[in-house]
């Protein structure tokens, strides 16, 4: 059988590109090795009447003009923007990131009267990085060594976006891309609280510690999006990731591409040194001139493809691709509401995200666990009860939780993780969590722990790694996933990636899967579907 | 002008003696104050104990500018080579020593792969730092874009990176920000090879070998030469005060004139323009331009006071990062150390203490946290072994420089210099059994000795991190970084300003070529 099209993979940024080459009149089939559909974006009831977003489970950075482009809303997508966020310090006191401006102003100067003042240039400064960066999402990245018109165009079109920040601005954004995280807070704030509560951002899902040069850029993947078009909101997708990666596959569908399940990729056919299609384990094969890989690089160029195909330059390249996993999930079923005494009765921010360390020291300490081979045993957590903005995720009166854990390791000193480990890692968790909310043990009725083993079994992620990749400039914009192959072109002619390996990365973007579909019709010569630009509103 | 323009350059360290020597031959009248008793600033030598001398900081000269050496004819005014070119060893308690000059393995055991992939890196490294080494000798560009006067410059750094050819200029743009740990174990899989490899990254700055950035670090390092050979390592004759020796020689023969124990207390401004400097003793010294040496924390919130800048700016200067974390240990040796392993004939060279990566990471974990690393990292070497003058006949002198040590030490240094010195000597103990039995007499500068000595702020012997977010353009901070700062009359010259640091000298020239000029 032979299509015009066929993405291996149906994870967020596979079923993006699926729909916008569907849309352009291709026949495109889309094979998933599990299942269901989404990738890491998925609704699952691993508990009896619960539902959980059990990998990634908020919506932020999702690009509106695909939202839009797609119809996702039509589709069934909904992203209800939930509120705040608040950091608990271990004597017994919190900072608020109440929505409302004065509030957090006042929170804020509670802690620190100048950090209150600083917040203002801080968050200006902040969001100045996001605009420059939010114009280049939806790009492809020029090469710098072409002489190419395209690419000198697009060079052109850097430049300029970078000339129009003024030459202050430009100085503070080459500063921006080189330093870590807790020296940027250091130029703003000085209470420690404070300067912790801000920090998070920076090091999620990366193997970077907040002290690491390169982490105040990953502060962006966190800030760049919008919600309802608030610039750095996040809000949950009604019914759980899922929803997401079900609107997106409606979308295909609704252009008449076809999804396939259960049906896993073993290797990617090349003929005449170009990609003709894709065999199955199942030893079933499907023809398509145009193969686009939504799994990551190291399994698409040194699992599904013969190394014979492709230059050992390449494959080293492969190789040495940075992915490192670092990030583990608890999802945790409760029998009521948890107490959270220092929040106090009522309050608002118990539906916000809660996090637990309440220092830089900590945050790095958390992170030299993690160098020396073992998950941190005063982790950063990114903790959310979704059912209290969301009821449909689980009973009524029942609540749901999802703890996203910082730093966890592929292996454990060296070893693969084993039950004892799990074991021992989810008490961390827990023990860090009872801390702050007395009754919430006994609130437990079902936890789910993920390690990056699981990440990787289950969707495929090699060593879990979030973003398919570490966000350090050496594999961002034209270096990401290699340099000279950031173009969304595998040296394969007719084999394209589209994961978030590619640029602009990692995060429920979507961005991946629509600039590559842009590149796959231009050397198709059809008209392109695909948004281009950005609209800030 | 009828009557010639007056500088005065503040600190006699090697930028500004080279910078006052410039200004000098281009027709200005300079005097240079120097606080301390000799000039030289962190460039000298001194007797440490009875009978035995030492450089006092920089102990290895390799980022001298030849183009300084020749035009200031330093050889002709004295400076000359004890060696010129020291090879790295690498030591480890269990394993022979490894001994590397450049790409070539000179010692030790390192399989084939290793062999040739060093080769493949040394020379990448080399064509890599050329790219940096070319932008030393140039005043760092301004990001204005409003004419072509301003793309120019750029334009150049850009066309540098171009020339590199395709497949090295991607492989810089990648690696150009990257970790040198991640860089190394791409390449490598001799321990020892990326432990003496990854020690330059590291050397004299906060970072780790997981650090990001750290490759610029190792690339700086490198883009030096010695005698027409890049990367190379040399001991003066004489120590590191030869330096100072040949460059206040031919300061004086283009007519400069140096006072030495008189400390600047302030400059003077007058309508928004520096007019001259205030010494200690209440002198006023009068000069149509001011030029400092010093490093930019001390030059511009104390000397000159964050009262005559923007706010902005005086912010920028505040966040300058410059923390010293290297201390320098100097040892009056009774006889020759054995080290383990190593080959009588290699005692004379580099010696590395950085075995491994980890090894390297994990010294400098405490360091995070304000605690000197129990296994500290070390570059000795055994100056003595090449110039008799530095130690009584029969007797040696050990230099090293020693990490991490950082600066704002938790509890204090007047409390952590001793157990300090303990860890070091444990180190050096079980890489040189009975090395502590020939101990006369040791000195360990800390940073804050090194701050109090020399007047570095932070003790930082690179007058601020050498970091991607403090190099050229933003080198020390954007606004200063052409040498010129917000205060009319009133120059940078140190090694706080692009290239930085290391005894170099291109800080000094460029900003004697900014100020005559007259820009």
């Amino acid at each position: 059988m032979k299509y015009d099209a066929i993405v291996i993979g149906a994870g967020h940024n596979g079923l993006c590109n699926a729909a916008f080459l569907a849309r352009a009149g291709l026949e495109v089939l889309v094979l998933e090795s599990n299942s269901y559909v989404g990738g890491a974006a998925v609704s699952r009831e691993l508990h009896p009447h619960w539902t959980y977003s059990n990998c990634s489970y908020v919506c932020g950075l999702l690009r509106p003009e695909i939202y839009r482009s797609l119809e996702l809303a039509r589709h069934g997508l909904q992203i209800v923007p939930y509120g705040g966020g608040v950091t608990f310090t271990r004597d017994g006191d919190i900072l608020g990131g109440y929505l409302d401006k004065d509030l957090k102003r006042r929170e804020l100067a509670r802690h620190s009267a100048r950090d209150a003042d600083a917040y203002m240039r801080y968050g200006r400064d902040t969001m100045r990085q996001c605009r420059l960066i939010r114009s280049l999402l939806l790009r492809t990245p020029p090469d710098p060594s072409s002489l190419r018109w395209r690419d000198l165009r697009e060079m052109m079109h850097v430049g300029k976006e970078f000339a129009k920040l003024g030459e202050a601005g430009i100085y503070d954004t080459m500063r921006f891309y080189t330093l870590s995280i807790a020296d940027y807070l250091n130029e703003y704030f000085e209470s420690d609280v404070v300067k912790a509560n801000f920090a998070g951002s920076g090091i999620i899902g990366t193997a970077l510690g907040v002290q690491s040069p390169g982490t105040a850029y990953v502060l962006l993947h966190h800030y760049m999006g919008d919600v309802d078009g608030q610039m750095g909101a996040w809000g949950f997708a009604r019914g759980g990731m899922g929803a997401v990666s079900q609107a997106l596959a409606a979308a295909v569908q609704a252009h008449g591409g076809e999804i396939k399940v259960d049906a896993p990729v073993a290797r990617i056919l090349t003929r005449g040194g170009r990609a003709c299609g894709v065999a199955l384990a199942n030893g079933d094969e499907y023809y398509a001139d145009t193969v686009v890989s939504n799994v990551d690089p190291k399994r698409t160029f040194l699992k599904l493809m013969d190394p014979g195909d492709l230059q050992p330059e390449f494959l080293a390249r492969a190789r040495n691709f940075k992915i490192r996993g670092s990030s583990g999930k608890l999802n945790i079923a409760l029998d009521g509401l948890p107490d959270f005494p220092a929040l106090g009765a009522g309050n608002p921010l118990i539906s916000g995200d809660m996090h637990f360390l309440d220092s830089l020291e900590r945050y790095e300490r958390a992170y030299d666990d993690w160098k020396n081979g073992s998950w941190s045993k005063d982790p950063y957590l990114d903790l959310l009860m979704p059912s209290l903005t969301d009821p449909t995720m689980t009973p009524p009166g029942k609540h749901m939780m999802s703890v996203f854990v910082q730093y966890v390791p592929v292996k454990v000193n060296g070893h693969d993780w084993t039950d004892a480990d799990r074991e021992a890692f989810k008490q961390t968790v827990f023990d860090q969590i009872a801390r702050y909310s007395p009754n919430f043990r006994s609130l437990v009725l079902h936890a789910e722990v993920r390690t990056p083993r699981e990440l990787e079994a289950e969707v495929g992620l090699t060593e879990g790694n979030i973003f398919q990749g570490e966000l350090t400039f050496d594999q961002l914009f034209f270096n990401r996933p290699f340099p000279g192959y950031a173009q969304y072109r595998a040296p394969v002619r007719g084999l394209y990636m589209c994961g978030s390996a590619t640029h602009p990365g990692g995060g429920v973007m979507a961005a991946p899967g629509a600039n590559a579909a842009r590149e796959i019709l231009r050397d198709l010569h059809r008209g392109s579907t695909v948004p281009e630009g950005w609209s800030d509103d | 002008m009828t009557e010639r323009q007056t500088v005065v350059v503040i600190g006699a360290g090697h930028n500004g003696l080279v910078c006052a020597t410039y200004l000098a031959r281009a027709g200005r009248k300079v005097l240079v104050v120097e606080a301390a008793a000799q000039p030289g600033g962190a460039a000298i030598t001194r007797e440490f104990a009875p009978g035995y001398r030492v450089s006092a900081v920089a102990h290895l000269l390799h980022l001298l500018d030849p183009v300084i050496e020749r035009e200031l004819a330093l050889a002709r005014h004295g400076l000359s080579y004890a060696r010129s070119s020291l090879v790295n060893v690498s030591l480890s308690p269990g394993r022979p020593a490894l001994s590397l000059d450049g790409g070539d393995v000179i010692a030790g055991e390192v399989s084939p792969a290793d062999r040739s992939a060093l080769q493949v890196h040394a020379a990448r490294m080399q064509k890599f730092a050329r790219v940096i080494a070319r932008q030393h000798a140039r005043v760092p560009p301004r990001l204005r874009f409003e004419s072509w006067h301003d793309v120019l410059p750029a334009a150049a750094v850009a066309l540098d990176i171009r020339l590199l050819g395709r497949k090295d200029m991607r492989e810089f743009l990648r690696i150009a920000t990257m970790n040198i740990y991640d860089v190394l174990e791409e390449q490598f899989e001799h321990a020892g090879i990326k432990g003496v490899l990854a020690l330059d990254a590291v050397l004299g700055t906060r970072l780790g070998p997981r650090s990001g950035n750290s490759v610029y670090t190792a690339l700086y390092r490198q883009s030096g030469s010695v005698n027409g050979r890049s990367g190379a390592l040399a001991l003066p004759q004489g120590g590191m005060g030869a330096v100072s020796n040949a460059l206040v020689s031919a300061a004086r023969i283009a007519g400069v004139e140096i006072r030495c124990g008189a400390q600047v207390e302030e400059i003077i401004v007058r309508e928004g323009r520096a007019t001259g400097v205030r010494l200690r003793n209440g002198e006023e010294l009068r000069a149509d331009r001011v030029v400092s040496n010093a490093d930019p924390k001390t030059t511009l919130l104390r000397l000159l006071g964050a009262r005559h800048l923007e706010t902005e700016f005086a912010r920028r200067v505040q966040q300058l990062r410059a923390v010293g974390t290297a201390a320098k240990l100097h040892l009056a040796l009774s006889g020759r150390p054995q080290f383990r392993g190593l080959p009588a004939g290699l005692l004379g060279e580099r010696l590395v203490i950085a075995p491994d990566l980890d090894y390297i990471e994990s010294a400098f974990n405490p360091a995070k946290y304000g605690e000197f690393s129990a296994q500290p990292i070390m570059e000795v070497t055994l100056p003595s072994l090449h110039d008799a003058s530095l130690a009584p006949a029969g007797h040696e002198v050990l230099s090293a420089v020693v990490q991490y040590a950082p600066y704002d030490l938790k509890g204090g240094w007047a409390a952590g210099k001793r157990p300090f010195l303990a860890a070091i000597m444990a180190v050096l103990e079980e890489h040189a059994p009975g090395i502590g039995a020939l101990v006369q007499h040791a000195e360990l500068l800390t940073p804050l000795d090194i701050e109090q000595q020399f007047g570095i702020t932070g003790g930082h012997w690179h007058h601020g991190e050498l970091a991607l977010d403090q190099f050229m353009m933003l080198r020390p901070v954007a606004g200063a970084a052409q040498y010129a700062t917000p205060v009319a009359g009133l120059y940078l010259c140190g090694a706080g300003c692009h290239p930085g640091g290391g005894i170099m000298g291109s800080a000094g020239r460029n900003a004697a070529r900014v100020i005559a000029g007259g820009r």
